[in-house]
Parts: C-alpha cells; sequence; structure tokens
C-alpha cells in the first residue's frame, strides 16, 4: 500500500534521529569544531579592532560578535556532510542498500540532515546563549530584515544541500574525493564568509564570490539578520539562493541516473 | 641507541611501503599547499587590516603558520599514525604481538607507523620560515635559531606525550577516535598567537590540550620574542609530560586484558 509521502518523511526521519541518538557522544564532540573554528574566527577580529581603536570597517566589537555568533549558528543550520559519505558509499558497496529503496536518496539525506540538527540544537543553542554573554554581541536589525531571516536560513540550507550534494556526486567518476573536498572547504571558508565578512576581501575575492552559491548559504543570512542589507539588496539575496536552488537540484536530476548507472557495487 | 636503531627500521619500512603508492606523494603535495595557501591568505586578510595583531607583524605571523605546519608534519609522521594504530591494536587485539616483543613496549607502539609523505608538510613549513624570514630582511642570531631548536624539541615531547595519554586512555575506554577529533579541532587554535585568546582559552590550550607551548612558543622564540623564563617552563613541561605519559602509559598497559584473548 503506498502511503502519502508525509508518512514516509516521518518515519525517516524518526528512524535517523533514533540512529543519530545512538551515536550522541560522536555527535556532540563533532560539534566542538563547528564552534571553535568561528570563535577563534572572531577572536582575531576582535584583537585586530582593538589594535585599530575599537573597530574593523563599519564593524566594532560588538558587531564583530555578533557576526561570527551569527556566522556559527547560520553555518551549524546549513552545513552538509554528503561530500564525505558518498566517496565512502561508493568505495564500500554500501550505496547497493540505498538504491534497492524505492525512493531517490536525497530524501533520505535531507531527512539525515535534519535529525542532526534537531539533536544538536539541544547543545547549540546553550553554548550559543553562553558564548552571548561572554562576547557582549549587539544585534539590532529592523523588524522586516529579522522577520525575513527565517526563510532566508531555510533556502540557504536547501542551496548548500543541494549543491553539495550534487558535487558530492563527482564520488562515482572520482575514486578519492579527499583532496577536493579539502580544497572546496577551503573555498567555504572564504567565499561564505566564515573567515571574515566578505566586506572585508579584496575586490576580485568579493566579485567571484557574487557569482558562486557560497554567500547565499551563510553570510547572506547573516547580513540579514545583523541588519546590514537595504530591502533590494535581500531582493537579490532570495533570487540568488532560488537561482543556486534549481542549478542544484537541476544537476542532480541530470547526473544523478547516470552516476547510479556507473555504479558497479564494489564489495558486492 | 637502540631507540634510534628502531626508528630507522620503522623508517625504511614505512618507506619501502609508500613508494608502492608514489601518486600519493603529489596528491599529498597538494593538498599540504593548498593548506598552506589558505592559511597564508588568511594572514594577509588580517593584515589588509591592521599591521599588527597583538604585537605580531606579518613576517612574524608567517613564521608562525609556518611553524604551524612543521610541527603538525612532525606530530604527523611518526606520533600520529602510530598513535592511532597503538588505538586500533587495543580494539582488536593486536597489541598483543606488540607487548609480547623483547623491546620496550612503549618505544615500539610510539614510533610503529611511519607516514613518510608527512615529511612533505615539514618541508613546506621550513621552507615557509625562511622565506618570512629572509623576507623581514632581520637577522637571527645563534641565541634565536637556539631557543627555537629548544622549544621546537621541547613542543614536540608535549605534543608526543600528549597523543600517549590520550591513546592509553583506549586501554579503559576502547571508542576513542572521535576523542582525537578534539585534538585536531584545538590544534587549528594553534594557527594564532596562543596570546589573542581570552584567559580561559589560553589556560585550556595550555594545561588540558597543550598546543600553545608546540607553537606560539617556537615562533616566539625564532621572531625573538620569547623571555627565558617561558623557555625554561616549555622545557620543564616537557619534561614533567613525558614522566606523567610514561607512568599513564604503565598503568594503562597493566589494564590491558587482550581484546582476542
Amino acid at each position: 500500500m503506498i502511503r502519502s509521502f508525509g508518512d514516509i518523511y516521518r518515519t525517516l526521519f524518526g528512524l535517523e534521529l533514533s540512529v543519530m541518538f545512538q551515536y550522541r557522544a560522536a555527535v556532540v564532540i563533532w560539534l566542538l569544531g563547528l564552534v571553535l573554528w568561528p570563535v577563534i574566527h572572531m577572536i582575531v577580529w576582535l584583537t585586530v579592532a582593538e589594535s585599530k581603536g575599537g573597530s574593523v570597517g563599519d564593524y566594532d566589537a560588538g558587531a564583530i560578535a555578533a557576526y561570527f555568533l551569527a556566522i556559527m549558528v547560520v553555518n551549524h543550520v546549513t552545513f552538509t556532510w554528503h561530500m564525505y559519505e558518498m566517496g565512502w558509499r561508493v568505495r564500500s558497496g554500501f550505496f547497493n542498500s540505498i538504491l534497492v529503496q524505492p525512493l531517490h536518496p536525497w530524501h533520505r539525506d535531507v531527512l539525515q540532515n535534519a535529525a542532526y540538527k534537531f539533536l544538536t540544537l539541544a547543545v547549540m543553542l546553550p553554548v550559543t546563549g553562553l558564548l552571548a554573554c561572554h562576547f557582549k554581541p549587539t544585534l539590532d536589525p529592523p523588524l522586516w530584515s529579522a522577520l525575513v531571516f527565517a526563510p532566508a536560513l531555510l533556502l540557504a540550507f536547501l542551496a548548500r544541500f543541494f549543491f553539495e550534494w550534487a558535487v558530492a556526486l563527482l564520488a562515482f567518476w572520482i575514486t578519492d574525493t579527499s583532496g577536493l573536498n579539502e580544497l572546496y572547504m577551503g573555498f567555504v571558508m572564504i567565499l561564505t564568509g566564515s573567515l571574515a565578512p566578505l566586506d572585508w576581501m579584496p575586490g576580485v575575492v568579493q566579485s567571484i564570490a557574487a557569482w558562486s552559491p557560497f554567500p547565499w548559504m551563510v553570510s547572506f543570512p547573516v547580513e540579514l539578520l545583523l541588519g546590514r542589507l537595504t530591502p533590494d539588496e535581500a531582493f537579490h539575496g532570495f533570487t540568488m539562493q532560488a537561482v543556486w536552488i534549481a542549478v542544484g537540484f537541476g544537476v542532480i536530476q541530470l547526473v544523478w541516473r547516470r552516476a547510479a548507472a556507473r555504479y558497479s557495487a564494489v564489495g558486492a | 641507541m637502540n631507540t634510534l636503531r628502531l626508528l630507522l627500521l620503522f623508517f625504511r619500512i614505512g618507506v619501502m611501503n609508500e613508494v608502492q603508492y608514489r601518486a600519493n606523494f603529489w596528491i599529498h603535495l597538494l593538498r599540504s599547499t593548498m593548506e598552506l595557501g589558505f592559511a597564508l591568505f588568511s594572514v594577509f586578510i588580517v593584515f589588509r587590516q591592521t599591521d599588527d595583531l597583538n604585537g605580531w607583524q606579518p613576517g612574524e605571523m608567517v613564521v608562525l603558520m609556518g611553524v604551524w605546519m612543521l610541527m603538525s608534519g612532525m606530530v604527523g609522521v611518526v606520533v600520529q599514525p602510530s598513535m592511532e594504530k597503538l588505538i586500533e591494536g587495543v580494539r582488536d587485539g593486536t597489541l598483543d604481538f606488540t607487548l609480547t616483543k623483547p623491546e620496550e613496549a612503549q618505544v615500539l607502539v610510539s614510533i610503529s607507523y611511519v607516514r613518510v609523505w608527512r615529511l612533505v608538510d615539514v618541508v613546506l613549513g621550513g621552507l615557509t620560515i625562511v622565506g618570512a624570514m629572509l623576507w623581514m630582511d632581520r637577522v637571527t642570531g645563534w641565541p634565536e635559531v637556539l631557543s627555537f631548536a629548544l622549544s621546537l624539541a621541547a613542543g614536540s615531547v608535549i605534543l608526543y606525550s600528549f597523543w600517549l595519554m590520550l591513546s592509553t586512555v583506549s586501554f579503559w575506554f576502547v571508542r576513542i577516535e572521535n576523542i582525537l577529533m578534539i585534538f585536531h579541532s584545538m590544534y587549528d587554535a594553534a594557527r594564532w598567537p596562543v596570546t589573542i585568546y581570552p584567559r580561559w582559552m589560553q589556560a585550556v590550550l595550555t594545561f588540558v590540550v597543550p598546543v600553545a607551548f608546540a607553537v606560539t612558543v617556537p615562533a616566539g622564540a625564532l621572531v625573538g620574542r620569547l623571555s627565558s623564563e617561558w623557555l625554561v617552563g616549555t622545557v620543564v613541561l616537557a619534561a614533567a609530560l613525558l614522566a606523567a605519559s610514561r607512568w599513564f602509559w604503565k598503568t594503562g598497559v597493566r589494564h590491558y586484558s587482550g581484546a582476542s584473548a
């Protein structure tokens, strides 16, 4: 009997949640990196601000703290690990069990991702609160941009998820993608604004970023939350998010069948 | 001397293992160059905004990044792979074979696996340091070079002792691969001078995960901003941690029951 899509989603979400719960210690330890990176960068920039008499560009100490705490939260919500997992699935033959399921594998991955985020939010929120007490961020966005932050965050997640899932499909052609993943992570660090706000980058880097999918995955929602964007810029951001979601999803639709056809089920 | 002979032997085995996969050398070179590139880019971005990061000049920061790379290479060639193998050995029982060998077991587990290509990081880090020193056009005297060498040695002893203690924990808790993640995350914090961090974080980076001494101190020695108390402190800490890890290792081995038995 075919059940509704909602039922399938609910069941799989519960399943993935209980799987994650089995690995709760590991799950919390992975979080450390996600928390530490933005904090390190925040401290570096606070030090720079101090050496310049209190601010970098038009960010004062409170704004720097707010920026990197927002980066931490948005990066946590949007990040994916499927690029690493896909390579392993192809090499180990684990894909066999996924391919026989009557559902496109990205559904399952999106739910796994959501389950991880749902579980770790219980740690992430108090940690953010503690860091906020310590670093004293100032946050004063206009009402409209605070309101559209939530949809921007959701679209950022979808844009990043589909784009990285599409990139992950390279694992079907390249056996060892670890070098590629590292290169990708380097660009993510720079072009999503995780190293520093994109305004502080050289012009070339800024123009590359504007045409890449990366700012719309992280720094766009962050700047929205900080109230640094005009309505026009916000509209442009939403458009770019939509464009990149379409690109990522389109590539998956086009490439998936060929990728699956190439798969030779190692170990079977 | 015996230790040195064994190390050379394992090194030879490591080389023979790795030359079977020569393409790995190029892959590793590419990845390390990339990593160095990104590290230097972050220094560049910071110094576009200021010319002094908590007293560190641009060239000095490049030296620090070089030391960071050099140190991660030094630990990555022998210590880290051997310790990963030790943890695995505790889990699957292959440590039995090591313990029955007629050599000091701590020496054997500490050098049992050599990842030769990580030497690339040592070379790249070294070149970065030399390049930055030439660029700054700074005359370095023998005192600086000596205290650099001494603190580098002390720093690697500190990291070794820390790794050994971490791995020894696996005698009690078998699944600790994830704890190693903590070290990797914390080691990233050492890319910047520890003095920029708030006090509580400095304390963590000094005493809980002692990466502070491994990078900031040698780099400081080379650019001549290290007081002699710090140098002495680093050496003392290295000796203390070495003794502590030795004791902890012995206690751990007594606890080991062998997974296969």
